[in-house]
């Protein structure tokens, strides 16, 4: 099963790429399990810049903005 | 069903192809509208049965000339800057920043605060990926003021509304601003009044910067990407700022202002200033706000020294700060930056 976590504060992009990751985790029927990632010595601790940011399993492949669909999609 | 195949390459090709065609033709029409807009306006108001000498047409007028040439400026720069943007991610201007020295560094984290995308949930870790880079407390500082106060949201209205003096005028003030109050802060050692978690910090393996390697399709899916995302965030508050502009422009009488803001109330910059501090807006809210103010005779000095105030130093940006900064260095950050506002309201007064 895939860890994600979801980093940001609170602001409206890192909720659209919370529903984002779900929706298409969903879609594709994999089994993942989902937390965000809100207090910013956490997210300091990835190195990430620019939040919204994903990991998934340990990695950081996402940072900065809302992903777009295909990328997403390209995760599962 | 059988699909055609095509390559990758082939595919990319044609992409390029068809976005510089649209972007071609966008242009032009682009153009023609915006060389057209009072014409617009005379025909929404002549539709209305309306004439510019009563108070209700000139505010009508005002609002149909304004919001289609506000939008036009907007989506044409945002685009712009949305690509610019893909070529300046906050790791490559991190590493760019690195181990720069005082006054040099300064400088180019102004400069670059203008180009590197910024969103104001992400100052914080921002912040932390700068200093845990090594890139000075100064210098940063330089970065985290030019970034919110010297976008290209409000460098575009400025422009569209009072032309490129202003706008230019705003740019290399913001920039000043931001590199003076960056250096001040860096001579006053206030490293200590970090956050102790900070200061304690190990950041893991940087994450490696992702905007190098992009296609020019990807670059200009992003730019338009920004439009919708700035102009969609924007657009209420341009509305609202326009109306309320429109309101200005038709009913406060000549000349009202200039008693309360103009140019011989030299309290007005002080005051400007302390009103804009606890206030946030985006840039788009405000400027046509001002450009009615100023039709009414508010000194120009006075009201940019209010915007600046207002987007450069805000509320919620304090609370989120408190988490990476002790109280006494949040009071020196605002009480430098206000100070620095405070100036450049004296000599935008001044010169114009």
């Amino acid at each position: 099963m895939k860890n994600i976590k979801i980093l940001g504060s609170g602001c409206a992009n890192c909720r659209n790429t919370y529903a984002l990751v779900e929706a298409v985790a969903k879609e594709k029927n994999v089994a993942v399990s989902i937390d965000k990632v809100e207090d910013f010595p956490s997210i300091a601790a990835y190195g990430v810049m620019s939040t919204p940011g994903v990991v998934i399993d340990g990695t950081v492949v996402h940072s900065g903005g809302v992903p777009s669909r295909e990328k997403v999609e390209s995760w599962f | 069903m059988s699909e055609v195949s095509v390559s990758p390459a082939q595919r990319t090709k044609s992409s390029v192809f068809g976005w510089t065609g649209v972007l071609v033709l966008a242009s032009f029409a682009w153009i023609a509208i915006y060389s057209h807009l009072t014409d617009f306006a005379d025909a929404v108001i002549g539709a209305l049965g309306l004439t510019r000498n009563t108070r209700l047409g000139e505010a009508i007028h005002f609002f149909s000339y304004d919001t289609p040439k506000v939008l036009m400026l907007l989506i044409g720069i945002v685009f712009v800057m949305g690509i610019v943007q893909t070529f300046f991610v906050p790791e490559r201007t991190r590493a760019l920043l690195t181990g720069k020295r005082l006054g040099i560094g300064n400088v180019l984290a102004a400069t670059l605060g203008i180009v590197t995308p910024f969103c104001s949930c992400s100052a914080v870790p921002l912040f932390i990926g700068f200093l845990s880079a090594g890139v000075p407390l100064g210098v940063t500082f330089s970065f985290l003021i030019s970034a919110p106060m010297v976008n290209e949201v409000a460098l575009v209205l400025l422009f569209g509304m009072f032309g490129w003096k202003v706008a230019g005028l705003y740019l290399a003030l913001g920039l000043l601003v931001a590199i003076v109050s960056g250096l001040v802060i860096g001579a006053l050692g206030m490293e200590r009044h970090l956050e102790d978690w900070v200061r304690a910090l190990q950041t893991g393996e940087a994450h490696p910067p992702n905007g190098v390697s992009m296609s020019w399709v990807e670059r200009f899916e992003s730019g338009w990407a920004h439009v919708r995302q700035i102009v969609g965030k924007v657009f209420p508050y341009l509305l609202a700022g326009i109306g309320l502009g429109a309101a200005i422009h038709g009913y406060v009488p000549e000349d009202f202002m200039a008693s309360l803001m103009g140019h011989d109330a030299w309290w007005a910059v002080p005051v400007a200033v302390v009103l804009g501090v606890p206030m946030y807006s985006n840039a788009a809210g405000i400027v046509p706000v001002i450009e009615a103010l100023i039709g009414k005779g508010a000194a120009l000095g006075t009201v940019l020294a209010f915007m600046m105030a207002v987007i450069a130093l805000s509320a919620p940006e304090m609370i989120i700060l408190r988490k990476v900064l002790k109280p006494r260095l949040i009071a020196i950050f605002a009480g430098v930056v206000a100070a620095g506002i405070l100036m450049v309201g004296y000599v935008f007064n001044a010169v114009f």
